[in-house]
């Protein structure tokens, strides 16, 4: 079923599949809606999924395009999703899954979004890609664009994490560091392309950038054998992925690839940014902006497009959104490295911190199955993890090995042949 | 008191076009009055029960103004406001 409108979430008028994401008539975000699935037969589609790339192509039926994604593109996704049966024993739960999105071409989920927005740029003539970004849409915007051969933009607050400004400069983009904080590159961005022809990915695009969240739900699904899991634990930043993974398996289960209900939504934030958690914690529908102060770069949205839409989300499904503090950030990335062998960024380990108090607060049944999202790649913060640990520093000596690590056990006694 | 309030693309259909606008005003609630005054149709789009639509963002000098007052938020002669969607970005 293709994509039939961009339609206004709050007052339903329907535009056409154009480069626009703000209701004229209410300010409203704009959805990309699609032709009527009702009648459909969901083996079809099950065939069509099976037989497509290990990308997030193979759900091409799923995205907003309205022709196949032209060809030499980075492929996204089809990313490994792990049983982590030591997290879950530390946790005392039953069943852990980590969805590890790291493994994506610029190591971390944008690397989606920003396939489905590109794809759509092309579709439509645009010939430079933008980006107003905490960090990973920038990778990701950049390697695309470069890939396809399209000039790039890349909005930045000027304090990023350097990892993240090396690991695109790369890309021979355009890297504009804005003083500010990631508010004020948005607000920029959004003055700019209402001037400029550019395909900005998460402003003027955003409504298809946002549909390649679902395929993280798709994948979820799929990878768990086309089973729905009882639970979700993923960040909040803007709230689009947060919503998004809830809209892709809704839409699945509303055709019948999948059976049950919607998992229980727990949203991360960190507390030095946390206006999404305050308002859930307040009963309140709207969220208060504040100004971001936290480790947790990638998160550090202070004006949250879709909060409305998260608390909403995270209330219909009896979850909840949690805040942690930089220290139980830098302990969520060490508890979910020597438990799975999985380094995260930052925002992994807010979603992993998130986990944990839940599990500690009593608030997952251990007969549950649970998924948490991890995002992104730990080397693109590394200096958040600098002091967490130890080094053996030793004269190289063999003395001086055995005088520092004594407790090791003696070395295997040769067996005759 | 002359304020300058910079118009959004998706608004400019409201205001015949025009891209910013010159109004009187001692705050951002009166500045915005103004402009409605000014062009009518811009009260239905982003006005809600005297206040403004949750998707409705208003800056001044680059600062949002629920950091500041909100619409008591005083402006000067000079100052630029600008008005922006809320749903970008993430």
């Amino acid at each position: 079923m293709p994509p039939e409108s961009l339609t206004c979430k709050e007052c339903k008028t329907t535009y056409p599949l154009d480069a626009s994401y703000v209701c004229e008539r209410c300010f409203g975000p704009l959805e990309v809606a699609y032709a009527s699935r009702a009648g459909a037969d969901p083996e079809e589609y099950r065939r069509r999924i099976q037989a497509g790339p290990h990308s997030i192509w193979r759900y091409r039926d799923f995205l907003p395009l309205e022709g196949a994604p032209k060809h030499g593109t980075l492929p996204a996704g089809w990313t490994p999703l792990l049983r982590a049966d030591r997290l879950a024993e530390r946790l005392g739960l039953r069943e852990v899954w980590i969805k590890n999105d790291a493994a994506n071409p610029t190591h971390s989920f944008k690397d989606r979004v920003a396939s489905v927005a590109l794809a759509r740029a092309r579709e439509l003539g645009y010939e430079v890609f933008a980006c107003a970004s905490t960090g990973n849409l920038a990778n990701a915007v950049a390697a695309h664009a470069s890939a396809a051969g399209l000039d790039s933009y890349v909005f930045i607050p000027a304090d990023l994490e350097e990892q993240k400004i090396l690991a695109t400069g790369v890309y021979d983009t355009t890297i504009v560091a804005i003083r500010g904080n990631y508010d004020d590159v948005n607000r920029v961005c959004t003055e700019v392309s209402g001037e400029r022809r550019w395909a900005f990915a998460n402003i003027n695009f955003r409504p298809y950038y946002a549909e390649g969240s679902k395929t993280l739900a798709y994948e979820i699904a799929e990878q768990l054998g086309w089973q729905v899991p009882d639970r979700i634990v993923g960040p909040i930043a803007s709230g689009s992925l947060f919503t998004k993974i809830a809209r892709g398996f809704e839409e699945w289960i509303e055709l019948g690839l999948v059976e049950g209900s919607v998992p229980t939504m727990n949203g991360a934030q960190a507390e030095g940014c946390s206006p999404v958690a305050a308002a859930f914690a307040a009963n309140h529908d709207i969220c208060k902006p504040v100004k971001p102060d936290t480790i947790a770069k990638s998160l550090a949205i202070g004006n949250p497009a879709d909060g409305p839409y998260a608390l909403e989300l995270a209330r219909r499904t009896g979850g909840a959104i949690d805040a942690v503090s930089d220290e139980e950030i830098v302990a969520g990335i060490r508890l979910l490295a020597e438990t799975t062998g999985i380094f995260t960024e930052t925002a992994g380990g807010v979603t992993t911190a998130v986990l944990a108090k839940l599990a500690e607060r009593g608030e997952i049944d251990p007969a549950e199955r649970v998924v948490a999202v991890i995002t992104g790649e730990g080397l693109k913060t590394l200096d958040v993890v600098r002091g967490s640990f130890e080094t053996v520093e030793i004269d190289a000596s063999y003395d001086a090995f055995e005088a520092r690590i004594e407790s090791a056990p003696a070395a295997p006694t040769p067996v005759a042949a | 008191m002359a304020i300058v309030v910079k118009i959004p693309t998706q608004l400019r259909a409201a205001t015949g076009g025009a891209s910013s606008a010159s109004v009187d005003g001692g705050t951002v609630g009166e500045v915005l009055d103004a402009l409605y005054e000014q062009f009518g149709e811009l009260r239905e789009r982003i006005a809600d029960d005297g206040g403004l639509r949750r998707f409705v963002n208003v800056y001044i000098g680059g600062e949002d103004i629920r950091f500041l007052d909100g619409l008591e938020t005083p402006v000067s002669d000079g100052d630029e406001v600008t008005i922006l969607p809320a749903v970008a970005g993430g």
